[in-house]
């Protein structure tokens, strides 16, 4: 068995070494160059003139290009043509791309980049969600709003009830590799694109629309990112076109990578919100009747701002069944850095809203909090353990058929100790006058699959050459989440070799074509069966050779240890590949895989947008001073659900990571944009993602161990995005040690910085 | 310039521009790409490499180093760090998961190999200057305790005993302060270079060109650490991570601010000198050296004076230093048994203060005999708070005399807004220092660092 296998990450030993090649890594050919981009220094308003004479004239540059120098389409948005690549006039935020400079050497391209000499007539910004709202600046034409039952009736009805509003910042992705793109210019007018991107397929559309040319004569390949996080879904569209036309122009290599303060300014970030809550509950925390109003600022241009706020809409139920919901979801439009895809892609501000909810729930009703949640809970996929009055469906009327969220609470307040700490923390915080500590507890249920339904397709590539050796390609990206790694074991598994037999390979848009961006945790769930798909359809052929080789029926043929097995006899696996060659059978052969049973009318808000649910529990305790808000997490458990694991050890990895990150959103990552609009935290002595320190000091980790009850890759779950909302988990329990220094709801706000912490502790204590 | 170094155990002579970073050198002209770039000013790790000279083996930031600061040294970089194989820290990153996306790795395994052979297991602290976005940091951390009992590679005494094959004459490098003064007196307009970890960014941001420098890594007498008297007297030249290894017993409390400066990367370059000389209102030396009375010493040519630190504070980027005069050293009380540094910040380790405030306060027959406190963060440069200290001296130490300390913080400092914490946030952190100070002299727990689940 190679599947369901513990083994280190396919590139580890080059990560180790520096071996591993990134696009700034890749030899560069004579005479290549270098692009920087010359950035407006304002936040809105219209170009009056521009003087590059400086840029020009300044030491190694090449040429400069403004807008009107572009060959073809002035374009590099995701898909709704809203993204000059440079500003055609119009400024829409501060760090708007105006100018290219291509030049000799990286430092020449920047020192020059910041010569440009340009006029503007400055309009007012528009900065806060607020300022959007009173603008009506939105990117639909009003605010989605999905419902189900009565909601209104049923607050008003309800024995409690509770309003309040929970806001959240965005986060930087801080991918260690900031941006970067590479592009080699062919001799009859193709381009070869190597990009740091998850979407190698829309950088060949973005590129080719650029130049003038069908995707045919587009190749992009991506053998691995430093880290992507979303943060690469579309910001590299503009590298990948801007080295394009460079190279067009200058038939030279071109190669542009962001110095980390143009990437943090220039390119997106997770989605703030804002969330308004109203509820009805009954004395024992049961919601009965509940209304959110989510507000998110989308930046000045789409990108994927509609999909991301879909899915905080989608999970604003998170693990519970609400009767009586509506949900109102405004998507604003403003002049700051168009908000882009990150790890959970708007799920993670869904889910913390109603985690909230919960939060001040349990706090009205001194109840425990976790007791709250679980009389909230959806009804379990085995045995209905409880009565619910209504179907189990979501807001969105998706039957919840595969929930487990219940058998895995039991199992992980037992191994958690819970009770018996939250008795030892009450002692403390009645003993301490100063420090005070707190426990959080929070469930995750993710919906898998991309609520864009086209999307849940993949291709694979495979070859079996006549020595028995496997070169496998597939549609999948690799940015660390050890996707390659997976894939080639689902090959190894499926023809019974080892992992040294299979060739892990760079993802290609020649190879496998019409790919969909590795995002949505979807990676392994689409590509691994691709690539089993299209190892079945040779594994097929071979049996046949096998089956006349050993005479024997197919159904007798095994494949084990890099054997094939006949009833009596075996013979390797590279003699099999070798003799099927001889006898003129194809050793290559496509796969392809669409999710099946998926359908959704996102403008109804109906249907029945993913294929399954990933789930897992979180629970943390946290201490903070009182006097300064400083605090720290001391430990974290977690229990999560990976189906049947392809690689355990890769799974935990991504839990681990998906917690730290999760947990830094909320904490210590805060982005300060001041009022003329210019991000202020563009710097990492600004802007602090998690350190080694601020992992939990205690950190249990493991895997609820349970095969998909859907038919997945080996029946394993996804696993990329549902654990950064494990983070949330630090952040309620803040909200509970601070809860422990006064009488009132302290509604901690995120990210919860030591300011913002003690800030909270003086309304608990009012 | 010409220098000579040791690249990967090979011997490099090379003609440079003064500030030609080693990163650029090594991916640029050598094709040693295992060595990343992540930010460029030496705040994320990634371009850790390791430097070894007579002090021993060090950690470095290959983003702000000058290739002439490597004169007469020995660099490995991540592709040399076996001798054969692996080292003993790369096959445990393997083994226990420790990269994912692999970027920050090779910055990851320079700071373990650095910390492995000098027997450290501190991890957190060893690892505080490489950030990480993929593994929430646990495996790696697993990695380095696998790793901690392992052989040392021997390419480590090989660099050694070559280290001193080379050529040990740099120019611009001055080997003594009267040289340097002398050098400094003809070149006014020259820029120090002691650790670079700030001049670095004035290149790799500010995209300045530095034509004429000195670099004071050779000036051997401003290296030292004197008893004088009932002082001890540091040379501007020490390294921060010199400065806190020589306090750790008599000044704990400033010696663990330290440990929380900057990153391990950073305090083997960055110098105590250095970091007064900028005078920047968030440096945190200055608040903890001035609330322990220090005294700066400073020369010109050969004219030296010595003045209380803080009146070398004048204003915002204002310091009262005459042309061609320079940090020579800064002395302090051999020990400070009263003296607490309270360092407020959004992230423990490697971040700017909001706030940092420093006591210093004598307690005699339950009465205050002396105050000494000063703050960063608060005003445009570090600063006593001197209405508080008025208030305290000479009263009962009890919780009335810190509340009227606390009011009148008001009169010492008017805090700005800024990305790292509010006015408001500032001076209310400020008063509760006051208690904190207060609860921590009377044995209370006041530490969330101090704290286990």
């Amino acid at each position: 068995m190679t599947v369901h296998r513990s083994s280190p990450h396919d590139s580890a030993p080059l990560h180790v070494t520096g071996a591993a090649r990134y696009v700034d890594d890749i030899p560069l050919p004579r005479g290549s160059l270098h692009l920087a981009f010359g950035l407006s220094t304002i936040a809105r308003g219209q170009i009056v003139t521009i003087d590059l004479s400086e840029v020009r004239a300044a030491q190694g540059v090449v040429k400069v290009l403004v807008a009107a120098d572009l060959p073809y389409t002035n374009d590099v948005s995701a898909g709704a043509h809203d993204e000059p690549l440079l500003s055609d006039g119009k400024i829409h935020y501060h760090g708007q791309p105006i100018f290219l400079v291509i030049a000799e050497s990286h430092l020449a391209a920047r020192k020059a980049a910041r010569l440009g000499k340009i006029t503007y007539t400055e309009e007012t910004p528009m900065l806060s969600i607020d300022d959007a709202l009173r603008a009506d600046s939105r990117f639909e034409e009003g605010p989605r709003v999905w419902s189900k039952g009565d909601s209104e009736t049923a607050i008003k009805s309800a024995p409690r009830q509770i309003s309040g509003r929970i806001t959240m910042g965005g986060q930087e992705h801080f991918y260690l590799e900031s941006q970067a793109a590479l592009a080699f210019p062919q001799d009859n007018g193709d381009m070869e694109v190597h990009s740091s991107t998850q979407h190698p397929t829309e950088i060949q559309h973005k590129v080719a629309e650029a130049l003038g040319i069908p995707f045919h004569g587009v190749r992009v390949e991506t053998r691995r990112m430093g880290g992507g996080f979303g943060g690469k879904e579309s910001q590299g569209n503009a590298l990948a076109v801007a080295c394009a036309v460079a190279a067009k122009l200058t038939r030279r290599a071109c190669k542009m990578r962001y110095d980390r303060g143009d990437d943090m300014v220039i390119t997106g970030k997770r989605h703030d919100f804002e969330i308004d809550y109203q509820v009805g509950f009954d004395n024992t925390g049961r919601i009965l009747g509940i209304e959110f109003v989510q507000m998110t600022r989308g930046g000045w241009a789409l990108d994927l701002t509609l999909p991301v706020a879909d899915r905080a809409m989608l999970h604003s139920d998170n693990a519970y069944l609400l009767d009586h919901v509506k949900i109102t979801s405004h998507r604003l439009k403003t002049n700051t850095t168009s908000a882009t895809a990150f790890r959970g892609f708007g799920g993670p501000q869904g889910v913390l809203g109603i985690e909230r909810v919960m939060d001040h729930i349990a706090h009205e009703l001194s109840a425990d909090p976790i007791e709250v949640r679980r009389v909230n809970y959806y009804a379990s996929m085995n045995a209905s353990k409880k009565g619910k009055s209504t179907a189990n469906t979501t807001p969105y009327g998706m039957l919840v058929e595969d929930f487990i969220l219940d058998e895995m609470t039991d199992a992980f307040l037992a191994s958690t100790e819970y009770q018996k700490r939250r008795k030892e923390i009450d002692a403390w915080n009645a003993e301490q006058p100063i420090i005070k500590k707190g426990l959080g507890f929070s469930p995750v249920k993710f919906g898998i699959s991309f609520t864009l339904t086209h999307l849940n397709q993949a291709g694979a590539l495979v070859h079996v050459y006549a020595d028995g050796s496997i070169r496998i390609n597939h549609g999948g990206t690799e940015m660390g989440q050890g996707l390659f790694q997976k894939v080639a074991q689902v090959a190894a598994h499926t023809f019974g070799v080892g992992m040294e037999s299979i060739k892990i390979t760079a993802t290609d848009t020649a190879k496998v074509p019409n790919t969909s961006a590795t995002a949505a945790s979807s990676g392994s769930d689409l590509n691994g069966m691709a690539v089993k798909i299209a190892c079945d359809t040779i594994k097929e052929r071979l049996i046949d050779v096998a089956s006349a080789e050993f005479d024997c029926k197919a159904e007798h043929i095994r494949f084990e240890n890099s054997l094939v097995y006949g009833p009596k006899a075996s013979m390797s696996f590279a003699d099999l590949a070798s003799r099927a060659y001889q006898s003129r059978v194809s050793l290559s052969a496509t796969g392809f895989y669409k999710t099946p049973d998926l359908s959704w009318d996102r403008i109804e808000g109906k249907g029945r947008p993913f294929f399954y649910f990933a789930q897992g529990l979180a629970l943390s305790e946290v201490v903070i001073d009182t006097l300064t808000g400083e605090n720290r997490i001391l430990r974290t458990d977690i229990l999560h659900d990976a189906g049947s694991s392809l690689n355990p050890a890769l799974d935990i990895g991504q839990i681990e990571g998906g917690f730290v990150q999760g947990a830094g959103w909320l904490t210590t990552e805060e982005l300060v944009w001041d009022d003329k609009g210019r991000l202020r935290t563009h710097a990492p002595s600004t802007y602090k993602i998690p350190a080694c320190s601020d992992r939990p000091e205690i950190f249990n980790v493991s895997l609820w161990d349970a095969p998909n009850p859907m038919a997945t890759i080996f029946l394993s779950k996804a696993v990329g995005e549902p654990p950064f909302m494990h983070g949330i988990s630090a952040f309620l329990a803040l909200s509970n040690a601070v809860a422990a220094c006064g009488r009132n709801y302290p509604a901690l706000q995120a990210p919860a910085t030591p300011e913002c912490i003690l800030a909270a502790i003086k309304r608990a204590r009012l | 310039m010409d220098i000579e170094f040791l690249l990967n155990g090979e011997t490099i002579r090379l003609t440079t521009a003064p500030t030609r970073t080693l990163l650029e050198w090594l991916r640029e002209e050598r094709d040693l790409t295992g060595t990343k770039e992540g930010c460029n000013e030496g705040d994320c790790g990634a371009c850790t490499v390791v430097v070894q000279d007579e002090s021993g083996v060090k950690a470095l930031n290959a983003c702000i180093l000058f290739l002439p600061q490597l004169h007469g040294k020995a660099v490995r970089t991540v592709e040399a760090f076996g001798d054969k194989g692996l080292h003993p820290v790369q096959s445990a990153m393997i083994e226990h998961h420790g990269s994912q996306c692999g970027f920050c790795t090779p910055g990851f395994v320079a700071s373990m190999v650095a910390g492995h052979a000098q027997g450290r297991i501190d991890h957190d602290t060893v690892l505080a200057g490489n950030l990480c976005r993929c593994t929430g940091y646990a495996p790696i951390i697993r990695a380095a305790e696998a790793a901690e009992a392992s052989f040392l590679p021997a390419w480590i005494a090989e660099d050694r005993a070559k280290l001193s094959m080379l050529t040990t004459r740099a120019p611009f490098s001055p080997t003594n302060s009267d040289e340097l003064a002398a050098w400094y007196l003809a070149n006014p307009d020259a820029t120090l270079i002691a650790g670079a970890t700030d001049v670095g960014l004035w290149v790799t941001k500010q995209l300045r060109d530095l034509t004429k420098v000195a670099f004071l890594s050779k000036c051997v007498d401003l290296k030292d650490i004197r008893v004088v008297g009932n002082d001890l007297q540091i040379g501007a030249a020490v390294t921060m991570n010199e400065v806190r290894e020589a306090l750790k017993d008599s000044h704990p409390s400033y010696a663990e601010m330290i440990r929380r400066y900057a990153s391990e990367q950073v305090r083997n370059a960055a110098t105590i000198g250095g970091n007064i000389a900028n005078g920047s209102p968030i440096g945190d030396n200055p608040p903890a050296l001035i609330a322990m009375g220090a005294v700066l010493q400073l020369r010109k040519g050969n004219v030296r004076r010595s003045i209380p630190l803080e009146n070398f504070f004048i204003d915002y980027g204002q310091q009262d230093r005459a042309e061609s005069e320079f940090v020579e050293a800064v002395s302090i009380p051999k020990t400070a048994p009263n003296l607490k540094c309270y360092k407020i910040s959004k992230r423990f380790d490697q971040d700017i203060s909001a706030v940092l405030g420093c006591f210093n306060i004598n307690i005699e027959d339950g009465k205050v005999s002396a105050a000494r406190i000063a703050f960063g963060g608060m005003a445009a440069t570090p600063k006593l708070a001197e209405h508080a200290m008025k208030e305290l001296v000479g009263s009962s130490w009890n919780q009335d005399a810190i509340n009227r300390a606390k009011s009148a913080l008001d009169q010492d400092f008017r805090p700005i807004s800024d990305m790292r914490a509010s006015a408001g946030y500032r001076l209310e952190v400020a008063r509760s220092l006051f208690d904190r100070y207060f609860a921590e002299r009377s044995g209370a727990a006041v530490s969330v660092l101090e704290v286990r689940a």
